[in-house]
């Protein structure tokens, strides 16, 4: 076995074979999801049977699949297998209303920790390592979704999950723990910790790989956690409607995310007019599963906003590269791991007699860390007393904290001092965020 | 007993202050006494004027997050012992300040205090045989 791929034949065919997979596998996936209530109702409204998808370029004919058409099927109409074969659902973070949940069978589960584990080792990680996952468990997908990739690559796994600094570097001390998933805003910060405590990470610890996801950053970020780690850092991408991480990853190169063509067929459209862009443009990314059966999606919106990068990458792989995501093309943010829409704040804020109607979030980066602030005007009813003003803060906190299981800095403000709403769109989100 | 106060929020931005005095000044309204207190975040003008109602509505008018509300207006001397007696009285009766200002008329001082219980607040208010302010009063400040 080559020492450079995990799956040598699979990640460098050649791309006609690689589409003729593609191709083959898609139909397959059109029949499994003519098994789903939801498919079949769509492909009956736009007059389509699976016969009409025979080629890759068939798969325009199919309508796009959004969030919105998950909630509202919600959680089991596009399950497309009997649900005793189902074995795990996971469910996306803080949504509104609805949460949008993917359900998995075995072989759907065997076949993510094989892209998880095809992700690790394509950037050097071994069965001799030691892996340290501080994401969350449960139903966030980036803790069981690398615990299962990481088993199936044969590290020994550490699944830390999400919080406590302190024990992180004790763990990370004391396993020898070789390689961190983890989100960059907190990377640094477990950095700034470890010197605190008089650790030195290049001199104490055995880390030299992290895979940082989850969260906006720039290439900046990249480099300050390279250097305060002394590690290489590896820029992931997933979803929890595609499984979860292990969708796009970077290979050693660094330079843009090789995106597993025999699990997904991506597509890059102009969000306005829905239709392609060329390569190296900017659009959303789209995208068809050909590797799963118990929920299978087509054309799935991801809102996300990339572009494919031209060329054939040094590292070999065939499978195309995402650029860097540049931002979303709706206005969830994705903040620490976590997507907020300004509605559920909205919503929140809304509860409360005291505050008026306008609001605008604004995220920055302090120091290392991605904060969110929340300004909202206060409303006519107005106390005179600073206790009751610090309750109502305390309070809003509270309960946005519930909602977007975050903490934002909320900050009252006079009436009418927040920009009005132009032409009926309130501008409700800055994000200052570093990112390119 | 009592007088009208207004208090405005204020942000912890340039010019907010200013703004507002000016908004008073172009309508005419006098100022008897005014107070600013803040934290880091925001903070809270409460002035007493000659024509709280007027002044109040031109607030509302102008969108500004305001507040009417009552405060006790009690005379007492200026010197420090005036203000002490005033406020052990309080204390011995188990109420707490919340807040307090003064303005000067003369040989007496005005002290505007808020405290915990409003009700208990003008009993010992009663019971002391404290000199106060009513909201005619300041009119004699025209």
């Amino acid at each position: 076995m080559n020492q450079e791929y995990w799956q040598e034949e699979l990640e460098t065919m050649k791309r006609p074979d690689l589409e003729r997979l593609q191709t083959e596998r898609l139909k397959a996936t059109v029949q499994q999801a003519l098994k789903s209530p939801f498919y079949q109702e769509v492909f009956k409204q736009n007059g389509l049977t699976a016969d009409d998808i025979q080629t890759l370029d068939d798969l325009r004919k199919i309508p796009f699949t959004t969030k919105d058409d998950l909630r509202a099927h919600y959680p089991f109409g596009l399950v497309a297998i009997p649900l005793r074969e189902c074995v795990r659902i996971h469910s996306s973070s803080g949504t509104t209303g609805n949460p949008t949940v993917v359900l998995h069978s075995a072989k759907d589960l065997d076949q993510w920790a094989n892209q998880v584990a095809r992700c690790m080792y394509m950037v050097g990680l071994r069965d001799t390592d030691v892996f340290q996952n501080t994401s969350g468990y449960g139903m966030f997908t980036g803790g069981l979704g690398f615990q299962y990739g990481a088993e199936r690559l044969g590290a020994l796994t550490v699944p830390a999950a999400a919080g406590n600094t302190k024990r992180q570097i004790k763990f990370i001390c004391d396993f020898g723990t070789t390689c961190l998933h983890i989100i960059p805003s907190y990377a640094t910060r477990l950095a700034e910790v470890m010197y605190e405590e008089g650790i030195d990470p290049h001199r104490d610890t055995k880390l030299h790989t992290v895979c940082i996801g989850a969260e906006p950053h720039s290439e900046e970020q990249r480099k300050r956690i390279e250097k305060l780690l002394g590690v290489k850092a590896y820029n992931c991408f997933g979803m929890s409607e595609m499984n979860g991480p292990g969708v796009a990853f970077e290979c050693k190169e660094q330079n843009g995310l090789h995106i597993w063509e025999d699990y997904v067929i991506p597509e890059i459209i102009d969000p306005v007019t829905l239709e392609p862009v060329p390569d190296g443009e900017v659009g959303e990314l789209v995208l068809t599963t050909i590797n799963r059966e118990a929920m299978p999606l087509l054309r799935y919106r991801t809102r996300d906003l990339t572009c494919f990068l031209p060329g054939d990458c040094p590292c070999g792989r065939t499978h195309r590269r995402l650029a860097r995501f540049k931002g979303r093309s709706d206005d969830m943010i994705i903040l620490k791991g976590v997507n907020i829409f300004p509605t559920q704040v909205e919503k929140i804020l809304m509860h409360f007699k005291e505050l008026g109607s306008n609001y605008l979030i604004t995220i920055e980066t302090v120091g290392y860390n991605d904060e969110m602030m929340i300004e909202v005007e206060l409303s006519d009813l107005f106390t005179d007393d600073f206790s009751t003003l610090q309750r109502l803060e305390k309070e809003v906190t509270r309960q946005l904290k519930d909602e977007l299981l975050l903490t934002p800095r909320v900050k009252l403000v006079a009436k009418g001092s927040l920009p009005a709403p132009e032409g009926g769109k309130a501008v409700r989100v800055k994000d200052l965020r570093k990112i390119c | 007993m009592t007088v009208n106060q207004i208090s405005i929020f204020l942000e912890n931005k340039y010019g907010t202050l200013s703004e507002i005095l000016m908004l008073l000044a172009e309508a005419n309204i006098r100022i008897i006494a005014a107070t600013v207190a803040d934290t880091s975040e925001y903070g809270i003008l409460r002035i007493i004027v000659n024509d709280p109602q007027r002044a109040y509505a031109l607030l509302k008018e102008h969108n500004v997050s305001a507040n009417l509300s009552d405060v006790l207006a009690i005379v007492t001397h200026s010197e420090a012992a005036g203000f002490a007696r005033t406020l052990q009285a309080f204390t011995k009766a188990g109420l707490t300040i919340e807040y307090m200002y003064c303005f000067s008329a003369g040989e007496k001082s005005i002290l505007i205090i808020r405290t915990n219980n409003r009700e208990a607040a003008r009993e010992v208010i009663r019971r002391q045989n404290m000199d106060y302010l009513c909201e005619n009063d300041l009119l004699k400040f025209n």
